[in-house]
């Protein structure tokens, strides 16, 4: 019997980790979302471990593509094919779900994005600069002082009846004046909704800024479960918003995917589920003394060999990497 | 009298050459690094611009190894720029150095007190050897800017990942050791041959992305995060707008030619800003368009944070893509960047023209000139 075809997609970002595997016609097979609780390398393990016991004995792994702030660390770990950032990673996924989106809205753990397509590319994109209120991170930690499981705050927030206006310009003042808010005597539900608010002007006013957000708006990462998020975004852009079913590894996916583009009839560099889930794989970082500049490599070893080193602003660590990957695959 | 001066890019090949040929002792201030912003962010105010703090760091870095002179060019300011030596001068005085910091306005206002500064430099070298000294010292930037120039395009091809990065590398060690504007030219030809001689693939078509914002962060790649080598490593081929050799063309020599070339450029902002409204904005306004015209796949606006007139330019930005449909994008660099960001969106606005292009099926062939 001929061996099903699968791409794995990871994407190891600041809160979670997802990973994904996709057939050959882009099907999603499965998908795990974990979060990364600090030990990026550790939780990547345990999650491509379970991926492995869930996929069937006999796939062939045909591509790996990974994306994510934590995507060179991820890349090494496993031997991906593909590296993208996440912009590039989300587009496509969307693309493949939602051909007529001309809107991407994506929040995540610790950064949130805006991603305009048009006629089935990226035509622009931005991130947020300067501020991390309203990503999930401050959702979660704000949830957690209310003492309301993340899950439910969104519901929560859809019971309000006249939500009170929160300032949203910086999650410091934000919490600050929750915390006034409360005091005053307002209830849980309105300060909640008014949460949820506050973060989608924020998120408009900074990441949004000046950019035309046109219908079909598609709204993803860990945040778009929040369903009082999403329907203050249709308050305040006037238009329905489409969460989609994978909303909360769509980078993965697009990572998949990449890895699938770019796979053609090339063999993956992937190591394999036994290796990755056998080796012990330590990260350690050192000051490079090349110059004043000291920066700083961060170096991947596994049982003791060097797999993978990146870091440093003139290139010369990157260079050795490249090398190693020769070596590797001689 | 010790002579440094900051570093800005280039600048100190064309420096050195010119001082050594003079006569002056020079010390060139250590290679910008991590520890120079250090030293520059903790005795400049944290309102200044990102350009300000550098500059007080070399100084420092310089007055460590016995410097007691600063030579600095000015702007006669048209942005903050124009009064950094002034600053400069009393942030260095507060801090106990007695230090001498002699400024050159480009002398658009008038030649006698930029003859005098030069007196002061000079000393008894007669006038025809101070004439000599700058005519050599145009010609070191100009041809230091052709080596950059040959890498932006080699660096976009080489066919072995590296070589012309490494190469640059060789040559920044190898010119330091130099004297005199001579040894830096052969240096700079010597070095000219042998990035022309890098090794090529075949069948490459690089993206072509326009670089434009204000001039200090274009020019100094470690202010810059290195985003011509990062570009180029991603495969793009870098045009570069403001270079050192157009500004000494344009405020130093008497070059009618390319004077009225500007001028023809800055022409093409009209429709959206028809003056100086300080800095470069004028000139990125301008450049975005003319890169525009010359089917460039993107542009990327590169500033300081809260560098005011490049905030004007890239508010006009955006009608100047609605209108010639070439993408742009702004980043904002200061001492907090952090590289991976910075790393991220440089990638995904590739990966953006490179969608676009593929989608249209165009493949440029290389543009001359810039």
């Amino acid at each position: 019997m001929r061996k099903s075809q699968v791409y794995l997609g990871v994407d190891v970002g600041s809160v979670s980790i997802n990973v994904v595997a996709i057939d050959g016609n882009g099907n999603v097979l499965e998908k795990i979302y974990m979060r990364t609780e600090g030990k990026p390398i550790q939780i990547l393990k345990e999650a491509v471990g379970r991926m492995a016991s869930l996929l069937p004995a006999n796939v062939e792994i045909k591509g790996v593509g990974t994306t994510g702030s934590g995507r060179q660390l991820a890349a090494a770990v496993l031997g991906a094919d593909v590296v993208k950032n996440e912009i590039t990673a989300h587009g496509v996924a969307v693309l493949a779900f939602e051909p007529d989106a001309r809107t991407i809205i994506e929040v995540g753990g610790q950064d949130s994005k805006i991603i305009l397509l048009r006629d089935g590319v990226v035509s622009d994109f931005a991130m947020n600069t300067v501020c991390a209120a309203g990503t999930g991170s401050f959702l979660d930690r704000q949830a957690a002082r209310l003492n309301i499981p993340i899950e439910r705050f969104g519901e929560l927030a859809l019971k309000s009846r006249s939500p009170v206006r929160i300032a949203g310009r910086c999650a410091v003042f934000a919490e600050s004046d929750m915390i006034h808010k409360q005091q005053m005597g307002c209830c849980c539900e309105d300060i909640v909704r008014g949460l949820c608010e506050a973060l989608v002007r924020n998120y408009l006013n900074n990441v949004g800024k000046g950019k035309e957000i046109l219908p079909k708006v598609v709204f993803q990462g860990g945040v778009a479960a929040n369903v009082g998020i999403r329907k203050a975004f249709e308050d305040a852009l006037g238009c329905p918003v489409v969460v989609p079913t994978h909303f909360d590894v769509m980078g993965a996916i697009g990572a998949a995917m990449l890895s699938k583009q770019h796979a053609g009839g090339n063999k993956s560099k992937f190591r394999g589920f036994d290796r990755i889930l056998q080796n012990e794989f330590h990260s350690e970082s050192f000051e490079c003394n090349g110059c004043p500049n000291y920066c700083e490599i961060i170096r991947l070893t596994s049982d003791g060999a060097t797999v993978a080193l990146w870091g440093g602003r003139c290139g010369k660590w990157a260079g050795s990497q490249e090398r190693i990957e020769e070596k590797r695959m001689a | 009298m010790k002579v440094t001066f900051p570093h800005m890019g280039q600048v100190y090949l064309a420096a050195k050459g010119l001082l050594d040929d003079l006569g002056v002792e020079v010390i060139i201030p250590p290679p910008i690094t991590k520890k120079t912003l250090e030293i520059g962010t903790r005795l400049s105010p944290e309102m200044a611009c990102l350009p300000l703090k550098i500059n007080i760091g070399n100084y420092i870095e310089s007055i460590q190894r016995g410097t007691d002179t600063i030579l600095l060019s000015g702007s006669c300011g048209p942005c903050r720029f124009g009064y950094y030596g002034v600053v400069q001068k009393e942030i260095l005085n507060d801090l106990g150095y007695d230090i001498d910091i002699i400024i050159f306005d480009p002398p658009d206002t008038g030649y006698r007190e930029f003859i005098q500064r030069i007196k002061r430099v000079a000393g008894r070298n007669s006038w025809l050897n101070v004439a000599r000294a700058f005519k050599k010292a145009s010609i070191i930037v100009e041809e230091a800017d052709e080596l950059l120039e040959i890498g932006l395009k080699k660096r976009a091809r080489e066919a072995n990942s590296g070589e012309t990065d490494s190469r640059l590398y060789a040559f920044e060690r190898e010119v330091i050791k130099c004297y005199g504007s001579y040894e830096i030219l052969e240096t700079i030809r010597k070095y000219k041959g042998i990035l022309e001689s890098i090794e090529e693939k075949t069948g490459v078509f690089p993206l072509k992305v326009g670089l434009v914002g204000e001039i200090y962060t274009l020019i100094e790649p470690f202010v810059n995060l290195n985003i011509e080598k990062k570009l180029g490593r991603l495969g793009v081929e870098v045009y570069r707008s403001l270079t050192l050799n157009e500004w000494v063309k344009i405020h130093l020599s008497l070059d009618m030619g390319y004077r009225l070339h500007h001028r023809r450029i800055l022409k093409k902002a009209e429709p959206y800003l028809g003056l100086c409204v300080g800095g470069h904005a004028w000139q990125t306004v301008a450049n975005s368009i003319h890169f525009s015209q010359n089917k460039l796949d993107g542009i990327i606006q590169v500033m300081p944070f809260g560098c005011m007139p490049e905030i004007v330019a890239e508010s006009i930005l955006p009608r100047v893509y609605e209108d010639y449909g070439v993408p742009i994008m702004t980043l904002v660099v200061d001492e907090m960047t952090g590289e991976a960001g910075y790393f991220t969106r440089l990638e995904a606005f590739i990966d953006l023209l490179e969608q676009r292009r593929n989608r249209t099926g165009e493949k440029k062939p290389s543009l001359s000139g810039g």
